[in-house]
């Protein structure tokens, strides 16, 4: 440990810890721009430059390490004026458009402009005027305000892996660009828009919609994959207005993906926000009086075994568990929270989630990945695991087509994945759903535990057996065991019955991943937010709610239980749906013995306890899973062709929509420059 | 004054043979295994003993240089030649290398050897073609010779030299620009600490040491540190490469003992000031950074590192430019802040945004657009600028103007006098 002294206070740090971040243990804050703690360190603002006795110029606080028997005064007359002076700097050719600025109210140069700024400017001569460059769909640019700190350079080349970003020219005429004015192709891209300290960087699908302090700021999870982001949902009046990351370091650090961020837009479009019921082959609006009624009369005395549900992807737990124990009541057992019909064992929770928690991958020497494209399906992942590869001595090893995860990948065959692992300290493997999806999902799954259990990558202090699971709902579904009762048919058996006439009704939960064409003349009850493939086929529609409309739970890939909060109220007349379902089972005569969310959260704990566990991981106990039987020859294929159209709510969006259309364009102009 | 038999530079002019044979000739390559042998401490506290002190500018002991590399290292140690010779007014190295390029590559491995470094590379700056045709050639036959290689000068020490061509940027001449550079990054500095002797070129320790520098080495080595301490003021001592330029009768570089007096050293090597001493106007001592002296102070002030420190100026790269009373002096203090501002690397604040409103300033003071106030402005945005930047930039763009203002305040107030006066008359 060393000591030094800041402010006329001693603190005791660890030797590798700079001034600033001694500091910041006392609680003393040195105004910064370039730098970043997730960041490498730049020291090119001088914003945080402190005096240090003994030595004649001041010096950059974040880029110095501490040294024993330093004494910095933050706060010092030289200090103040050195900072004073950088103010002064980066203000002269910084645009004074506060008022037409999307940063204003957020903007760290606002901020310490009103404590180290000048009220008027000594500076006589022309501004300078940069012009745009274009970032693509997601990132407006107004380069003029640019202060050049590299928080964007650094971000795109270390954490998203993408070196797109660089700054051209020399002095003054520096600018920040992509060089070939395209979309920027990271899927991580939009978290410059967060780094960019001042309005440089704004988000251009929230251009000019609204000032910081209009927002209602809501914690919540993200949905639309298996990760479980935290995010915290700006909302005003009924409109989620945009989505921002929320610190997690087990889980996401400070990052979000872009689709996370952005498919928010499609939450406006494409809603189901009345009841429908399909009459002489279109769908009617009703009231919900009307389209129970329909179920009810439809229902009638159709036996159990000839009633299934299935589970979307975005389902929340209070939904499934409510809809489970209506299919139980009403005598049904084929029910399935897999639309893909992925391989798991619903009894051994270690099966089916990420065991080493997606902090443990900083803790892995080599990584194996099975039928997984990491950097589509789960980018968050993929960026942790750059960060490990970044630390040094990581291999990672591939079965599947050829990947591009912005680090180095072997690929290897199955045969070869032992001598691989074999060896390493803490090895890893990562099965992806391209390989559970399969017919043979369960003969692989045997085998990723067995090369898993004979590599050393289960162990008392190590789990290194991971599934990435890409529904936010899959873990919580085979948590609830939302899956098939004894005798119950699971997915595919329900379509095959569906198309053989054996099931007449089925419930789908947000389920539109489906095959519909097959579902012969079953009734089709659609419970769900958007009009996409599952509402265009339902007889009935009953309009739910989406994850930013209700309190719910999710469990994320790694098993952690977290609840997301309502931002704003369901459009029209849709509900939360775990208390369409509880309205349903009464008029069907089969009451759920539950009236409030408090009930419901209840009853997920007694369904399983590790429901009691918010934001935690809960270790899973091992056994032996999958199914023993041959693995077909055919080569894997990545389950997620188009990283930003993967649900309903992001094929409803326009932002989404833009990406795709970008990035094919860039596509399609390199294979011309190629 | 300097007398010829302690002239270390005795083919400065190009009269005699550059290459290999003109230099063994001269004395060069003489002994350099035997000097070897003695070992790095010896080398080193030689030099130390000798008082050298860096003759790229900072003027930083270089014995005292060396002696911050590893003695022991896993990784492998490099030895960086800094010939990106690129202050205004300085031409020393180019001469070194076109008309003496073996004292060079004889520095470098005594150097090599002094550190521990197994590897140089001498970055050079593009302009300097015909130097770097020479300066290869030179290695070259020093490699033949079996001089420099493997198992050098039969020492059994092994010495890799490779030639590296800039692209001409000012920046790459600042140590740690110059790192980046030679890397095939941007020249822009990199942060210190760490410093190169633990942390420079790929990560390895290095020592970025000027051409002059390492080309006296073997002459010290050979006649001894007390030779070399005994010329010169204490703390300032040995011999070095003076460039004049200007208004002289005739300009050049020239080897004398460190506090020649500066108005000597125009006298006698440079013909004189055009039109007489009583016609000088300023002097700039050390290369385009360094602050300007006026006349008065001229006319006593000795040509070493403390003797200008102490009045407000600097040694530099002792690139002595000369200008006489035909000189508009704020004119010229724009056009070099125009330098200045265009070799900006652009990467830090102070440095990015301040050059640029320097120059502006000064180039409407030297029309006298400008008001008297901004005088003390400008002044305030230097010290603003100086000692705030990752490199020492900074201090370059910001001490000429500095110096301006001391000493020339008067000018400028006049000029920005006689502006007004000349718009009132022609608005009546």
């Amino acid at each position: 440990m060393t000591k030094l002294t800041i402010d006329g206070r001693e603190v005791e740090v660890p030797p590798n810890t700079t001034v600033l971040q001694a500091a910041e243990e006392l609680g003393i804050e040195i105004p910064h721009f370039c730098y970043h703690e997730r960041l490498e360190i730049a020291g090119n603002c001088r914003m945080c430059l402190v005096e240090q006795e003994k030595v004649p110029k001041p010096i950059a606080s974040c880029a110095q390490p501490v040294a024993e028997g330093m004494v910095i005064h933050t706060q010092s007359e030289r200090a103040r004026k050195a900072r004073h002076g950088v103010m002064e700097f980066l203000l002269i050719n910084h645009p004074l458009d506060c008022p037409i600025c999307d940063q204003g109210g957020e903007c760290d140069l606002q901020d310490q402009a009103m404590a180290y700024g000048f009220d008027r400017s000594r500076y006589r001569e022309a501004k300078r005027a940069v012009k745009e460059k274009n970032f693509g769909p997601l990132v407006a640019t107004q380069m003029t305000r640019c202060i050049h700190c590299t928080r964007c350079v650094r971000f795109l080349d270390e954490v998203a892996g993408v070196p797109e970003l660089g700054m051209v020219n020399r002095g003054e005429d520096s600018e920040i660009t992509n060089f070939i004015e395209r979309a920027l192709t990271s899927e991580l891209s939009a978290n410059i828009v967060d780094l960019c300290p001042v309005g440089a960087l704004t988000s251009k699908p929230y251009e000019f919609i609204a000032r910081p302090w209009e927002l209602r700021k809501t914690e919540s999870v993200d949905v639309l994959d298996a990760v479980g982001s935290n995010i915290r949902i700006d909302a005003r009046d009924a409109a989620v207005l945009r989505v921002l990351p929320r610190l997690n370091e087990e889980i996401n650090e400070e990052w979000i993906s872009d689709k996370t961020r952005f498919a928010i837009d499609g939450l406006k479009r494409n809603r189901l926000d009345r009841p429908y019921v399909r009459r002489d082959g279109k769908l009617q609006e009703v009231d919900w009086h009307e389209a129970f009624a329909v179920i009810a009369e439809r229902r009638g005395a159709i036996p159990g075994g000839r009633i299934a549900a299935i589970a979307g992807d975005l389902a929340d737990c209070e939904a499934m568990l409510a809809l489970k124990e209506l299919m139980k009541a009403l005598g049904s057992s084929n029910l399935d929270c897999r639309q893909d019909g992925a391989a798991a064992d619903p009894a051994i929770r270690a099966s089916y989630i990420f065991n080493s928690g997606i902090a443990g991958i900083e803790q892995a020497d080599a990584c194996l990945l099975i039928a997984t494209n990491l950097r589509v399906e789960a980018p968050i992942i993929n960026a942790r695991m750059r960060k490990r590869w970044l630390a040094g001595r990581f291999k990672v090893g591939a079965i599947g087509p050829a990947l591009n995860l912005t680090y180095p990948v072997e690929r290897l065959q199955f045969s070869e994945a032992a001598a691989f692992l074999g060896g390493a300290r803490r090895p890893m493997v990562i099965l992806g759903q391209g390989a559970l999806r399969r017919r043979d999902g369960a003969a692989i799954l045997a085998a990723a535990r067995k090369l898993a259990e004979t590599c050393g990558a289960v162990r008392e202090d190590w789990n290194g057996f991971n599934v990435l699971q890409l529904a936010a709902s899959r873990v919580g579904g085979l948590d609830l065991g939302f899956v098939p009762g004894p005798g119950g048919r699971d997915t595919a058996g329900i379509l095959a019955g569906c198309a053989a006439g054996e099931i007449d009704l089925l419930y789908l939960l947000g389920a539109d991943e489906l095959e519909m064409s097959v579902l012969g003349h079953a009734f089709v009850i659609y419970q769900g937010h958007h009009g996409d493939a599952g509402a265009r086929r339902a007889d009935v529609i009953l309009p739910g709610a989406a994850y930013t409309e209700k309190d719910a739970t999710y469990v994320n890939t790694e098993g952690r239980v977290q609840l997301g909060r309502r931002a704003t109220f369901p459009p029209g007349d849709a509900r939360e749906d775990w208390a369409i379902i509880r309205a349903l089972s009464q008029a069907l005569g089969k009451t759920l013995p539950y009236n409030s969310l408090r009930d419901v959260r209840a009853a997920l704990i007694r369904a399983n306890p590790v429901f009691a566990h918010i934001d935690e991981r809960v270790p899973a106990t091992w056994g032996a899973f999958g199914a023993e039987g041959a693995i077909d020859a055919v080569p894997f294929v990545y389950p997620i062709a188009d990283f930003y159209r993967t649900d309903p709510i992001s094929r409803a969006s326009p932002t989404m929509a833009a990406c795709v259309a970008a990035i094919e364009a860039k596509t399609a102009a390199e294979r011309k420059v190629a | 004054m300097l007398a010829d038999k302690d002239r270390i530079f005795t083919n400065l002019y190009g009269q005699y043979d550059w290459t290999l044979k003109g230099a063994r000739a001269r004395g060069d390559w003489d002994g350099t295994k035997e000097l070897i042998l003695k070992g790095r401490d010896h080398l080193v506290t030689e030099v130390k003993n000798s008082g050298l002190r860096g003759r790229g500018g900072a003027g930083f002991p270089t014995g005292l240089k060396w002696s911050f590399m590893p003695k022991q290292s896993d990784r492998p140690c490099y030895l960086i030649i800094n010939a990106d010779e690129s202050e205004p007014g300085t031409c020393k190295d180019r001469d070194i290398i076109r008309n003496d390029p073996h004292k060079l590559v004889e520095g470098c491995l005594l150097a090599a050897a002094a550190m521990g470094a197994s590897v140089g590379y001498i970055y050079i700056r593009g302009e300097f073609y015909n130097e770097a045709v020479n300066l290869q050639a030179a290695i070259d036959e020093a490699y033949k010779a079996g001089l420099i290689g493997k198992n050098a000068c039969g020492s059994g020490y092994d010495f890799e030299l490779h030639l590296h061509r800039g692209a001409g940027a000012y920046i790459c001449g600042e140590e740690m620009g110059l790192l980046e550079s030679l890397e095939g990054k941007p020249g822009k500095p990199r942060l210190k600490p760490p410093f190169p002797a633990g942390v420079g070129l790929y990560g390895c320790p290095s020592t970025v040491n000027n051409v002059e520098t390492l080309a006296v080495v073997p002459t010290i080595l050979r006649r001894g540190a007390s030779w070399f301490a005994g010329i010169g003021r204490p703390k300032n001592e040995g011999t070095k490469v003076f460039c004049i330029s200007g208004h002289v009768n005739q300009p050049c570089n020239v080897e004398e003992a460190m506090g020649i007096p500066l108005k000597e050293l125009i006298e006698k090597y440079a013909g004189g000031v055009r039109g007489g001493w009583d016609n000088l106007l300023a002097v700039i001592p050390g290369g385009a950074s360094m602050p300007v002296l006026p006349k008065s102070i001229c006319d006593t002030v000795l040509m070493d590192f403390d003797a200008l420190r102490d009045a407000k100026s600097g040694m530099g790269t002792a690139a002595v430019v000369v200008m006489d009373r035909s000189t508009d002096i704020i004119k010229a203090f724009a056009r070099i802040a125009k330098f200045y501002k265009h070799e900006s690397c652009g990467q830090c604040t102070p440095c990015r945004e301040g050059t640029g409103w320097l120059w502006r300033v000064l180039e409407r003071m030297a029309t006298g657009e400008a008001e008297v106030a901004e005088i003390d402005m400008l002044l305030d945005v230097t010290t603003q600028i100086e000692g705030h930047t990752i490199c020492a930039f900074g201090e370059a763009a910001a001490w000429p103007v500095q110096g301006l203002i001391r000493h020339f305040r008067p000018d400028i107030e006049r000029r920005i006098a006689d502006h007004r006066a000349r718009a009132q008359m022609a608005a009546e």
